[in-house]
């Protein structure tokens, strides 16, 4: 919890405070065959921030989260959690030393319903095993069940989704099955918690609640938070720091404000408009 | 559309723990209790043949939910169900001949054996699925049935093996009529523990590696760990189950387990419904009555006009088993999801009749 932001007028008093960093990628290189996914990335996020991805499609952003995640591993490299060096773990241990995440095209469990998707999160916090969960009322797993119950009820009650608990994850909206994978990453009770694209599809007012829901889990529940996010206004909104990828590679990190003015960001990704604009506006001039 | 849950207006839960029962309501609960407690009382006035199908049911049901827990509720896939059956049911007769365990300690012991080798024939399931993983268990069922053949220390070879009656303090149950009780206690006790296992933690990261085992994974489940377990799980019902069917029939052949038998198996969890804890007791309840309904069905046609205008004599067998196979593809067009889903929805039709909405 220590190093969130306190809350305040500006929600990025955070981003100059030094935390310690919780995770780190030193050098990371990702291959498939010929193709380079990510070269020689490094990048440190550090305890308490809200911390953007951003760049072009295709510019490896999510096979970066791959690689903290651990569906991938890293072909050079080193990823680092909470100092411990995690390169070769696999992703359900991961999962086991607080890194959540949530998926770019859901990833819900369609035939549960959403409360045992939630207590699906809750899988390396639960102890009971296939034999005490079998006899059940004998040997504690009725109770284990039920007082993490009460905590998943509190994930519930924070994204809204009362109302839905014991509907199927599969018959959901598509809004609603994205606030229910954010509540089962967040019943891992992760540190880092890891949200591929929260907003895509989504209408305005969702996008608004969702903002609210992540900058929440950043400073009230203490979460690190690192974002793909293709809504340039939330990402700047709420972001204590960018890093812009391209073609795999990082061509800037750093405040918002900072990437935003960075002129090789605009070129890649934001577009530019200053230079070619009177040049076609001639050009439109002298056709006319 | 007919929800899961079927909850009369006004029950609200105010406990968490009223909120996880097995049964939705009260009135549920005790009409499964009071459906069990007929049962109970079925010796009284069924006849032996009755009580051998309804032994059956229980036997066979054991091993099919094993199964369901393995193909309906984890996503893999298994040909080689009736080769564990099998083994449970060679294990547990081996036990009590040869090291005079008594067989009501056998059986488990035997259903522990059968799990171990569950587990080896389930390790391809780490990286094999859906067909690979049909045909790594094709070997399985290859393998131990020829195992069965041979091994005439464990299984007597071709001669087969003779079991004991299953047996407590003294009183052997070997009779339809007191191994009626063994059979509905076991399959009591073993859907009760199936139940239980789908709603806490392991049963939920099953559930999971078969929705998305990706996700499963990210969320800290460990998909190999999940995969072999569930083919334990799955081969400890086959030996409960198998081992039940020896001590009923007292005698085991090796011709029994084919790969015949291992699709019936699949049928079973299929018509019952995948994923589904009380389907797979229906699908077991369907397979085994379905050819005594349709004898029934054949032998009042015989001696009918249709049947001397067609005279169809000898016929009327095969008509039978094509009347079987009819019954089970019409089955599957018209009631895909299962008897389960079935049931489901005779249950909403009825809470909300007269009202449709």
């Amino acid at each position: 919890m220590s190093g969130a932001p306190v809350a305040g007028t500006d929600i990025r008093a955070g981003a100059g405070n030094a935390g310690d960093p919780i995770f780190e990628a030193r050098n990371v290189s990702l291959g498939f065959g010929g193709v380079k996914a990510l070269s020689e990335v490094s990048f440190s996020v550090r305890k308490g921030e809200l911390f953007s991805i951003i760049g072009p499609n295709g510019a490896g952003k999510t096979s970066m989260l791959n690689c903290v995640s651990g569906r991938y591993r890293p072909t050079s490299g080193k990823v680092f959690f909470q100092g411990r060096d995690i390169t070769g773990m696999t992703p359900n241990h991961r999962a086991a030393l607080g890194i959540g995440r949530t998926f770019q095209n859901l990833a819900l469990f369609g035939h549960m319903s959403v409360l045992d998707n939630i207590m699906v999160g809750r899988h390396h916090l639960l102890k009971n095993n296939f034999l005490t969960g079998a006899l059940y009322w004998f040997g504690g797993a009725r109770r284990e069940e039920l007082a993490h119950r009460r905590e998943v009820e509190e994930i519930i009650d924070f994204l809204e989704i009362q109302h839905v608990r014991k509907a199927m994850a599969g018959t959901l909206s598509y809004g609603l099955r994205k606030r229910v994978e954010l509540a089962r990453a967040i019943a891992l009770k992760p540190d880092l918690i890891l949200l591929d694209e929260p907003m895509a599809g989504m209408n305005l007012e969702e996008k608004e609640d969702m903002a609210r829901y992540i900058v929440d889990l950043n400073e009230e529940w203490g979460m690190t938070v690192v974002m793909i996010e293709h809504d340039m206004g939330v990402v700047m909104d709420i972001s204590h720091r960018v890093m812009v990828l391209e073609f795999g590679r990082k061509i800037a990190e750093g405040s918002p404000e900072a990437v935003l003015a960075d002129p090789r960001v605009r070129t890649a990704y934001l577009g530019e408009s200053d230079e070619p604009e009177p040049e076609t506006a001639a050009a439109a001039r002298e056709v006319a | 559309m007919a929800s899961t849950n079927m909850i009369p207006c006004g029950d609200f839960k105010t406990s968490y723990a009223a909120d996880t029962t097995i049964f939705p309501t009260v009135t549920s609960r005790n009409a499964v209790i009071l459906g069990i407690l007929l049962l109970a009382a079925a010796p009284l006035f069924l006849d032996a043949y009755w009580l051998n199908l309804l032994i059956q049911i229980g036997y066979l049901g054991i091993a099919a939910l094993g199964l369901n827990i393995l193909v309906g509720f984890t996503g893999q896939i298994s040909i080689g169900h009736s080769a564990f059956f099998g083994f449970g049911a060679f294990s547990s007769a081996y036990l009590s001949n040869s090291y005079g365990v008594p067989v009501a300690l056998a059986i488990p012991l035997a259903a522990l054996m059968t799990t171990v080798v569950g587990m080896v024939f389930g390790v391809p399931a780490a990286r094999l699925k859906g067909l690979y993983l049909a045909i790594a268990t094709l070997a399985a069922q290859y393998i131990l049935q020829d195992f069965f053949a041979r091994a005439e220390w464990f299984t007597g070879g071709v001669a087969g093996t003779m079991a004991e009656p299953f047996s407590l303090f003294g009183f052997a149950f070997d009779t339809d009529q007191s191994f009626f009780y063994v059979a509905l206690a076991a399959t009591v006790v073993m859907y009760l523990l199936a139940t239980n296992l789908m709603r806490t933690r392991d049963g939920r990261a099953l559930v999971a590696v078969r929705d998305h085992y990706l996700s499963a994974e990210i969320m800290g489940i460990n998909l190999t760990k999940y995969r072999t377990m569930s083919f334990g799980i799955s081969a400890f019902y086959a030996g409960i189950g198998g081992a039940l069917y020896a001590h009923y029939l007292q005698y085991v052949s090796v011709e029994g387990f084919t790969i015949l038998f291992s699709i019936q198996f699949l049928g079973m969890i299929i018509i019952g419904g995948l994923g589904s804890i009380m389907g797979s007791l229906m699908g077991t309840a369907f397979m085994v009555l379905l050819p005594e309904v349709m004898q029934a069905l054949t032998d009042s046609l015989a001696g009918t006009s249709l049947d001397r205008a067609l005279n169809l004599k000898d016929s009327l067998a095969f008509l039978r088993e094509m009347a079987i196979g009819v019954a089970i593809i019409l089955f599957l067009v018209f009631e895909p999801d299962g008897l389960a889903h079935r049931w489901r929805q005779i249950k909403a039709y009825w809470k909300l009749y007269p009202f449709s909405h």
